[in-house]
Parts: C-alpha cells; sequence; structure tokens
C-alpha cells in the first residue's frame, strides 16, 4: 500500500464514484468526506442533501453530526424533514444515497439495527435514521463498510435497509422505486452486483490487496470479476484536501 | 394572554406520570432545560418520542422516567452508542424499555398524519424491510385509485409536545430558524404544547417577521424564556453544538455508577437551567456564535 490509509483510499474510492452535478443523499462518516472532498475537487456542482433538511449545503467546518450548524449557513436552502423524505427522496430526485452499516450481505441487504435476535438482542444498534427510505427510494446507493467476516455475513441478522433481497428479481417484483445498491466500498476493495443473481462480485481490489484477503474476511464464497481491477488510489490532490482542509478541527478531534 | 411560566410549573402543569412526550429539535433545539426538569421531577412511566433519542433520552432513561421509546435511530451522532438505552434494551437495566421503532420517513410522517388530523399517512418506504415485520403499526395499504401498493403508519397524538426555539412572545408565537426537523408536526400533532426558548420577545418584533414564525401562539400553552435551554445541543445564531461534551458522554453514559455521578451534579444538584448554565462557565463563554447575519427583507406592498 501507497502512503495513504485504507479509510483514505475508502474516502476516494466513493468520491470518484460522483459525477459532478448530482443530487446527493449525504450520511456521517466515511460518505461525509466523500461527498465534501469530491466537492472540493472534481465536482463543485455536486448537490449535498442532508436528512436534516440543509440542502446543498456548503459545510465551512467538517460536520461532525449530520444536525451540524455549519450545514445551515452558506447553503442554498433548509426544509423540513418530511420535506426532505418527501420532497426530495420520495419523489425521485435523490440521484446517489451512501449508507453505511454493521452488517451487509450477499444480496447488499444493510443491517444497522441489532445482532441476534430482535427481541433479545446481543447488541442494539443505532436502528434505520434515514437509512431505510434511501435504501428504498434513491435511485442508486453506494455502500461504505470495513470488510471483515463478521460485517459480511451470507445473511443479516436484520433487514433495516433492503438491497437485493432474495437475489434475482425480487426487489423489482417487490416494487422498490430506487434502484438499489450500485458499489460497495470496502478497505480491501470494490464489489458490484451481478446484473442477473444481483449477488456481489468483487470488481477491484485496493493496491496491495490479494483476493485471498479479501475472501478470507467474507461470510460466502465471493465471486470475482474478470478481469479483476485494482481501485485506483488517492491522487496527491486527494490526500492534500482531506489532510487538509477537511481534517477534523483540534475541536472535533 | 401572556403564556410565559417557569420551566418548573409547565412540567408540573403539562407532564403527569405516564404521559406521551414528544421532544423534538434534530441535533439542533434539543429541549434539555425541560428534559433536566422531568427528571427532577423524578417523572416515571412516560412514553417517549423523538427520532433521534440523543443524549436528552439517553439521561432520561438512566434516570428512571421512561417506560416506553417511539423512536427512529439511537445513537450518540458522529460519537457511538447511547450506553443507558442499550443497557435498558439488552439488560432490562434500571428497568425493561418497550420500543417502538420506525425508520425517520416512518416516524416522521406519523407525526405530519397527527398534525393534519389524518387516520394514517401512505408512503412508497417500507417495501423488503423488516421494520414492518418487528412493528404492526406499519402496515400495507392499497391506493384506492391506482390499486398500487403502499405502506402506511398511523397517526401519532402526543398528550405534550416540548420543542425549544430561539424565540417566541408571551402569547407563544414561535420563530425558529435553521433546520426545523419535525418541530411543527410535533406541534401540531399533540394535545398541548410547551415551548422554551433562548429569548422572550415583543409581538412587534415577531409580526415583523411572520415567515419565520414556525409555531402560531394559539397551539401554545406555555412559554418559558431559558436561555442555554438546548445545551449540550445547539441553537443557530445562539450557540454551537457542545461537541466535545458530546464525545464525552462515550465515557460518561458506558457505567451506571458515572452516568448517576453525572446527574447527581448536573441534574439533581442544581435547582434550574440558571444554575446549571453557571457551572457551565467558560464553556458557555467558548460555544456562543459568530454573527453571521442575512439581509432584511421587504414585507411592503
Amino acid at each position: 500500500m501507497g502512503d495513504y490509509t485504507a479509510r483514505e483510499i475508502m474516502v476516494t474510492a466513493a468520491a470518484q464514484m460522483l459525477q459532478d452535478g448530482q443530487t446527493v443523499f449525504v450520511g456521517i462518516g466515511i460518505p461525509n468526506l466523500a461527498v465534501n472532498l469530491a466537492r472540493r475537487t472534481r465536482c463543485p456542482n455536486l448537490v449535498l442533501i442532508y436528512e436534516s433538511g440543509a440542502i446543498g449545503a456548503r459545510p465551512a467546518r467538517l460536520p461532525i453530526s449530520i444536525g451540524d450548524p455549519a450545514l445551515v449557513a452558506g447553503a442554498d436552502g433548509v426544509c423540513s424533514m418530511p420535506e426532505v423524505f418527501q420532497y426530495c427522496l420520495q419523489r425521485g430526485f435523490i440521484e446517489v444515497g451512501f449508507l453505511g452499516g454493521a452488517q451487509i450481505d450477499r444480496f447488499g441487504n444493510l443491517n444497522t439495527t441489532v445482532i441476534g435476535d430482535y427481541l433479545k438482542p446481543k447488541v442494539r444498534l443505532p436502528g434505520s435514521g434515514g437509512a431505510c427510505e434511501i435504501a428504498v427510494l434513491a435511485r442508486k446507493v453506494i455502500v461504505v463498510i470495513p470488510h471483515s467476516r463478521r460485517a459480511f455475513p451470507e445473511r443479516v441478522d436484520f433487514i433495516t435497509s433492503p438491497g437485493f433481497l432474495g437475489g434475482g428479481a425480487e426487489r423489482a417484483r417487490l416494487g422498490l422505486p430506487g434502484g438499489g445498491p450500485d458499489a460497495v466500498i470496502t478497505d480491501l476493495g470494490v464489489l458490484r452486483f451481478d446484473q442477473e443473481t444481483r449477488e456481489m462480485v468483487l470488481a477491484s481490489l485496493h493496491p496491495g490487496v490479494t483476493l485471498d484477503a479479501v475472501r478470507a474476511q467474507t461470510g460466502w464464497p465471493l465471486r470475482a470479476a474478470s478481469p479483476l481491477g485494482v481501485t485506483q488510489p488517492p491522487s496527491a490532490e486527494e490526500l492534500r484536501v482531506l489532510r487538509g482542509e477537511l481534517a477534523p478541527s483540534p475541536d472535533l478531534a | 394572554m401572556s403564556k410565559v411560566m417557569t420551566t418548573r410549573d409547565a412540567v408540573a402543569r403539562f407532564v403527569p406520570d405516564g404521559a406521551s412526550v414528544v421532544m423534538e429539535g434534530f441535533t439542533h433545539l434539543i429541549p434539555f432545560a425541560v428534559g433536566h426538569e422531568l427528571i427532577r421531577q423524578r417523572r416515571r412511566h412516560l412514553t417517549l418520542i423523538r427520532l433521534t433519542p440523543d443524549l436528552l433520552f439517553d439521561q432520561m432513561i438512566a434516570a428512571g422516567c421512561a417506560r416506553k421509546l417511539i423512536f427512529s435511530w439511537a445513537g450518540n451522532p458522529g460519537v457511538g452508542s447511547l450506553y443507558a438505552f442499550r443497557r435498558a434494551v439488552e439488560q432490562g437495566r434500571p428497568r425493561s424499555l418497550e420500543l417502538e421503532e420506525y425508520s425517520h420517513f416512518g416516524l416522521a410522517l406519523r407525526l405530519q398524519a397527527g398534525a393534519a388530523n389524518l387516520p394514517f399517512l401512505p408512503t412508497r418506504n417500507f417495501a423488503g424491510s423488516d421494520l414492518p415485520r418487528v412493528n404492526p403499526n406499519i402496515l400495507p395499504v392499497t391506493c384506492p385509485f391506482t390499486g398500487q401498493s403502499l405502506w402506511a403508519v398511523p397517526a401519532l397524538h402526543p398528550d405534550v409536545a416540548i420543542l425549544h426555539a430561539q424565540r417566541a412572545d408571551e402569547q407563544g408565537n414561535t420563530q425558529v430558524w435553521g433546520l426545523t426537523g419535525v418541530l411543527k408536526e410535533a406541534a401540531f400533532a399533540a394535545r398541548c404544547v410547551v415551548v422554551t426558548v433562548e429569548e422572550i420577545v415583543s409581538s412587534d418584533l415577531i409580526r415583523r417577521d411572520p415567515n419565520r414564525t414556525l409555531v402560531p401562539g394559539f397551539r401554545v400553552d406555555a412559554v418559558v424564556e431559558e436561555p442555554f435551554g438546548a445545551h449540550p445541543s445547539y441553537v443557530q445564531g445562539y450557540y454551537d453544538r457542545d461537541n466535545d461534551f458530546y464525545r464525552r458522554w462515550e465515557g460518561i453514559s458506558r457505567t451506571e455508577e458515572d452516568l448517576q455521578g453525572y446527574l447527581d451534579t448536573w441534574v439533581y444538584g442544581v435547582s434550574g437551567r440558571r444554575e446549571y448554565v453557571e457551572r457551565l462557565g467558560e464553556t458557555a463563554q467558548r460555544l456562543r456564535a459568530a454573527s453571521v447575519l442575512c439581509e432584511p427583507v421587504n414585507y411592503g406592498y
């Protein structure tokens, strides 16, 4: 691996999937870094929409929460949450939604609710927030999640946010309006979904990572694309912005 | 008629044991002053309603105020877990907590249906999710016009809505700027409304900018001036979010003892918000908002 961290290549791989002018629904963490990186480099006209109601946000500092006051000052607009969910998301205007999670399965279903049984959970996680509606309604979804066997089980314990459900045409049959997961970005590589079976397929390895290493961290026999690509590493410009303007302020460190 | 009263009186009058209480404000304007007063007055068996329970409900759960939680995302934003919430759900301590769980969209719609006095509202959300499987309040419905399959959630009418805002007049005309979340829906859905504000201002000032009024006075039962009433959350134009405290909550809330120690010092150990702010001392100064003003608009005709 070169002069960058696993987290940094996750951020830049996510940022590289965006196109200028897109309307993007943003969550906190790596997605938040990715969209703000893209906006400051290749995609100055990206429209950042946060579930808190900030539209066209231009945060001067990296927000620690999706309701940060810096998302309001200087934004194109602010609307209520019923408006964000109904007029932006349900109306079909969100081109890309970002999601994370504790678990993702073979068909891109995400769990942020419980590990174990719902009524007697081993670990109680935060729940859906806006994730379920993003998964159902955004035109496409990009998932950012660190790779581990625990996070990549064959089936999730609870489907908080549906991907392709049981695979094949099930998502379409149930009439979910959004397109579903398009890519999964981990600290080891980038995965896409087979157009027929809707199963997750490894599309590229991050530089220096082996296929065996990815398979060892995946809870089902993972298919790999042929030829298998190599993820584009962070550019010097991307690293400069990430470590400079987008570095956590001392207050947020 | 003036609706101004103290937080203590507003809580005593409008929030009995066993009440269902929506306390809104999405990251912004979280009504901590009233939450702490509810803890001090030892309210019990409350049904607590918030999209994001946040530190506010973590504290109220730890203090034993809650019987049931209606929510959609229970974490410490950008930090991690709410440990009192997790202890209640995973171990039943200090008592078990009934959960009724939605997504943000689902719970926002319940309040919107309540505000509009409709029995339910439909949505294109939820297909494929396990949430309807664990919550019988999320049900399939067929559109009578198109035959489309949708999902529905029922109206929510909390006994009382508790909100914090930048300013209001004595009649309760309440103005908010910045993120408004589901404040308006909560106010119109509830049976009665208690508003705390940073400043009580003249009705003349309110009427010079009527577009900024989020909740009209006729909907409000009590108005309390409670400066810094939303700390450690924030008030746009008044003070910043105390992100440092949100991060420290991770440590404070990990054990019941440390959390109880926090409540003893910062909730039971003060008579009200004024003393709390005095105790904050320099932190309050550090969080004061910078001045970022917009131009006045012309309401002339």
